[in-house]
């Protein structure tokens, strides 16, 4: 659609920037103080310049912390987007299941994020959980609190219950938006069902799924709740993602220097993938 | 074929609600049973937890607390992004790319980063322990998304509508109202959804700007972990609680999210 | 190629049907000779959609056969049936470029890729796209898209029929008159069986050979553009076809004469049904309708002039009745009295005529 030129659009747009920049500049400016300085207690601060950021940059608990979150968000992508997309794809196209599935599915997007860990704790607990009881029971040694892999596939378990579903509506939707004319030009064209997916399904898909990865990814990449109540961040550092990192060093250890450093070295890597995402989707969509 | 179509989404939804019901089950067990032994389902039923929580204050008024402040959030962020996103789908002005980025970008910020800056700058305004500031604090990330919804759902309007309407005399406002609200109604509901969903599932935000009185019912929860013991059954009835009002939620919404989804950008 | 034969079709959407208002196509009998060209007209909702797609296979009938050549193809699903179609919207598959867009239901076929490239040079001459062949489709408008929908039902060699589902609703007027007689073009060039849906009566008598009319799920009249012209076989036919429609009106019969609202008219019909019989009405085209001092008289209620001829709206008693009169042509001013040409005024019983 052709837009107008207009300086007054402004106006509209002044309430929200008013509202986010209240939020978003005021504490990002706290952020960006502390991580130039030190400080030892009662408001007293001394200018330490990128120090910190040279500190976290250096440190291999930084390293690691990004390596797991790094390793983390690619697991639980590669798993939740060709598993909803092949969701999508089996559900029904109308009728009563149809809202039956979608209510159902989307309830796990709608439960506070601690009752979520909450929950998998009391799931997965080898003594009294229904998965731990399960896999303890088919002769695997499984206990989540203890072991460094079984803390790991549990947290991805969890996560994939979580927030597969959240995949699976946008891909719906964007199979819903397809024409039915293109199915019979397939069918008539003499199509395999694999060309149909190839050549009108996956293209059609393409824009929400653009948008499933990035929210998936940048909200995999903030993730502190569930794991945090799920397993602590343990056994030892094992699950300790970036922000169960971050909030350790400025609430634990009232670090408060090197937590904002890291904080503002964390921003900027989210800020920088969404950004490529971003400019790519815009180019995508001008062509 | 066919069965082979259903096999999928049963098992997946059959994985979906497997913790659900575990949830469920502790909740109607008594703490002795949880610990005593394994059962798949309750073997004592028991009422005991969910009486407790509707008869102590400290519990009900959680979720009281999280209602109200995810009411408020949901009412601020779509009402202030209506316009707003009304002005990037029909209009170019200065630096409207940019904006749009930026905003984007707060939806991005973690708020572990936030969470210390946000207790010290909602204690300095005063409104430290009250349901305002949580509200305020999630339009961080409730905005721009709802911006986002919104923006996809409107540029889907033809312009012609807006047009016509001011030939035949319409005021913006008036306008904007009567015709151009009522038309992206589905849009409103997804982006209403949306903020719901995003405000009542967030707990780092809302337990770092409350203490007593505004404080959310996934806050109260931790504390059973703490200073009450280990109180599996009630912190499970807790958790079954949480589960309901976005199961309405989805339930009043589901045929504008299919709608919405289908037509929109989400 | 083959004649295609649709035996007491029926419809319906809904799966038990119970009465015949449940069925989207009451009762079809119809026989589709090889290389001609069919126009399927009817109004919106009339079922020519669902025809459509129970000739490919994209639907299976409720009750009846689908014969292609004497074989029962009813239950066959539409790949195996060699059949093209284009629909409303055109279909393209954005990912491609036009070329692959068009070599697709070839390749899906397996056919070697010298052939594919020869057929599709061949159909892009026909359809002027030998331009953009390496183009991506996405990227086209929306007549250009439809040529590739064209394309990919021309580009088969084998198929029994080309079937075009109103597809030219989304194009540009001018473009649209172009588009059709290409179509009409390409009919001759291959001869393949083709069959056109349209709700577009202009369409319909300019591209076609045989037109098909299409009413509430059944076929009222299969003829060509002169007999739907000539000889509407149903009132509906009289009514949908003409511009304006043919004039519809009370009849009554006695002593072996036909009488409109009293006045004796001598009509087109040699068996006369027996005085008395019910519903009975007579329709004559206003081509047909003149002046005539020993007529009836009438009232007339307005003249609009066309260029080419003027339309006379005319009154007696209660019924209206419109006549063409042509360009320069008189109109009585006192006393205008008309009459209808007997050889063109036709009976219909239960809106079905009376020969």
């Amino acid at each position: 659609m052709s837009k107008t030129t207009n300086q007054k659009a402004w106006i509209l747009v002044i309430p929200v920037i008013v509202l986010v920049a209240f939020n978003a500049l005021i504490p990002l400016m706290t952020v960006v103080n502390y991580s130039v300085q030190e400080t030892f207690g009662s408001n007293v601060f001394f200018w330490e310049g990128i120090k910190w950021f040279e500190e976290v940059l250096n440190s291999s608990r930084f390293h690691e912390s990004f390596l797991r979150q790094i390793f983390f968000t690619g697991t639980i992508l590669a798993i939740e987007i060709p598993l909803g997309i092949a969701v999508a794809l089996s559900m029904p196209k109308k009728g009563p299941w149809v809202s039956v599935c979608l209510v159902l599915m989307a309830l796990p997007l709608l439960i506070p994020w601690n009752v979520v860990g909450a929950m998998w704790n009391i799931f997965a607990l080898p003594d009294i959980g229904l998965l731990g009881r399960m896999i303890n029971g088919i002769g695997i040694d499984y206990n989540f609190t203890q072991q460094p892999v079984a803390a790991w596939m549990t947290t991805i378990a969890m996560d994939v219950w979580h927030w597969t579903s959240l995949v699976v509506l946008l891909a719906y939707a964007g199979l819903c938006s397809i024409p039915d004319a293109y199915y019979q030009a397939a069918k008539i064209d003499g199509a395999s069902a694999w060309a149909v997916f190839w050549h009108i399904q996956l293209p059609k898909m393409k824009r929400v799924l653009t948008i499933a990865i990035l929210l998936r990814f940048m909200d995999s990449f903030m993730i502190y709740t569930e794991p945090f109540v799920l397993t602590g961040g343990g056994p030892g550092n094992t699950t300790t993602f970036l922000s169960i990192d971050l909030v350790k060093i400025a609430l634990g250890q009232f670090d408060l220097g090197p937590a904002a450093a890291m904080s503002l070295i964390y921003f900027f890597i989210v800020l920088l993938v969404c950004w490529i995402f971003y400019t790519l989707m815009m180019r995508d969509e001008a062509e | 074929m066919n069965f082979k179509k259903w096999l999928l989404p049963t098992v997946y939804i059959l994985f979906l609600m497997l913790p659900i019901y575990w949830l469920l089950n502790m909740s109607f067990k008594t703490t002795n049973e949880i610990l005593g032994g394994f059962s798949l389902y309750p073997e004592n039923f028991t009422l005991e937890n969910y009486i407790v929580i509707f008869t102590d204050p400290t519990w009900y008024n959680g979720y009281i607390n999280s209602l109200i402040y995810v009411a408020m959030n949901t009412v601020i962020s779509v009402s202030v992004a209506l316009p707003a996103a009304y002005a990037f789908s029909r209009y170019r002005f200065l630096g409207d790319k940019h904006l749009f980025f930026w905003l984007l970008t707060n939806r991005m910020a973690p708020p572990a980063v936030f969470a210390l800056p946000f207790f010290q700058l909602y204690s300095a305004v005063e409104l430290f322990d009250t349901h305002l500031a949580v509200a305020l604090a999630h339009c961080l990330f409730n905005i721009p998304l709802a911006v986002w919804i919104l923006e996809g759902f409107m540029s889907g309007v033809p312009k012609e509508l807006d047009e016509t309407a001011f030939l035949d005399g319409y005021s913006f406002p008036r306008f904007f109202i009567r015709i151009f609200i009522p038309t992206i109604a589905a849009g409103i509901g997804v982006a209403m959804f949306f903020a719901f969903m995003y405000s009542w599932v967030e707990l780092l935000l809302a337990k770092t700007l409350t203490s007593v009185a505004a404080k959310p019912i996934a806050a109260t929860m931790t504390r059973t972990a703490s200073t009450a013991g280990y109180q599996l059954g009630l912190l499970a009835a807790a958790g079954s609680l949480t589960i309901i009002p976005g199961a309405f939620v989805i339930y009043f919404v589901r045929n504008y999210i299919a709608k919405g989804f289908a037509m929109g950008r989400v | 190629m083959a004649k295609i034969t649709l035996q007491n079709l029926k419809h319906s959407y809904l799966s038990d049907p119970v009465g015949t208002d449940d069925y989207a196509l009451k009762q079809i009998d119809a026989i589709w000779e090889d290389g001609s060209a069919y126009a399927l007209l009817g109004p919106s909702g009339c079922g020519k959609t669902t025809l459509l797609n129970i000739i490919s296979g994209l639907l299976t009938p409720s009750e009846g056969q689908v014969l292609f050549d004497d074989q029962d193809v009813t239950h066959t699903p539409t790949t195996e049936r060699q059949i093209a179609q284009i629909f409303q919207f055109p279909v393209v598959y954005d990912t491609m470029s036009v070329f692959d867009n068009l070599a697709f239901p070839l390749r899906n076929r397996g056919v070697a890729e010298d052939i594919v490239k020869a057929r599709v040079k061949e159909v892009a001459n026909m359809l002027d796209l030998e331009n953009s062949l390496k183009q991506r489709a996405a990227g086209l408008t929306a007549d250009g898209k439809q040529k590739i929908s064209l394309g990919r039902g021309l580009v088969r060699e084998d198929v029994n029929v080309i079937m075009f589902d109103e597809p030219l609703t989304v194009i540009d007027p001018h473009l649209k008159w172009q588009l059709r007689s290409k179509l009409k073009e390409l009919h001759q060039k291959i001869a393949r069986t083709m069959i056109y849906v349209t709700h577009d009566q202009t369409e319909a008598l300019t591209f076609a050979d045989h037109v098909v009319v299409m009413y509430d799920g059944k076929v009222v009249q299969v003829g060509t553009p002169v007999d739907l012209f000539e000889r509407p076989a149903h009132t509906f036919v009289g009514h949908f076809i003409g511009s304006p429609g043919m004039n519809i009106l009370p009849c009554e019969l006695s002593e072996g004469a036909s009488y409109f609202a009293g006045n004796r008219l001598l009509i087109n019909c040699s068996k006369l049904p027996e005085n008395g019989s019910k519903n009975l009405e007579l329709g004559v085209r206003p081509e047909f309708v003149e002046f005539d001092e020993d007529g009836f008289p009438v009232e007339i209620v307005k003249v609009d002039d066309l260029g080419r001829h003027q339309i006379v709206v005319a009154r007696h008693e209660n019924n209206i009745i419109k006549m063409i009169v042509g360009e320069g042509e008189p109109i009585p001013s006192e006393n205008p009295r008309i009459s209808f040409s007997p050889e063109h005024t036709r009976l219909y019983k239960n809106s079905w005529v009376v020969d």
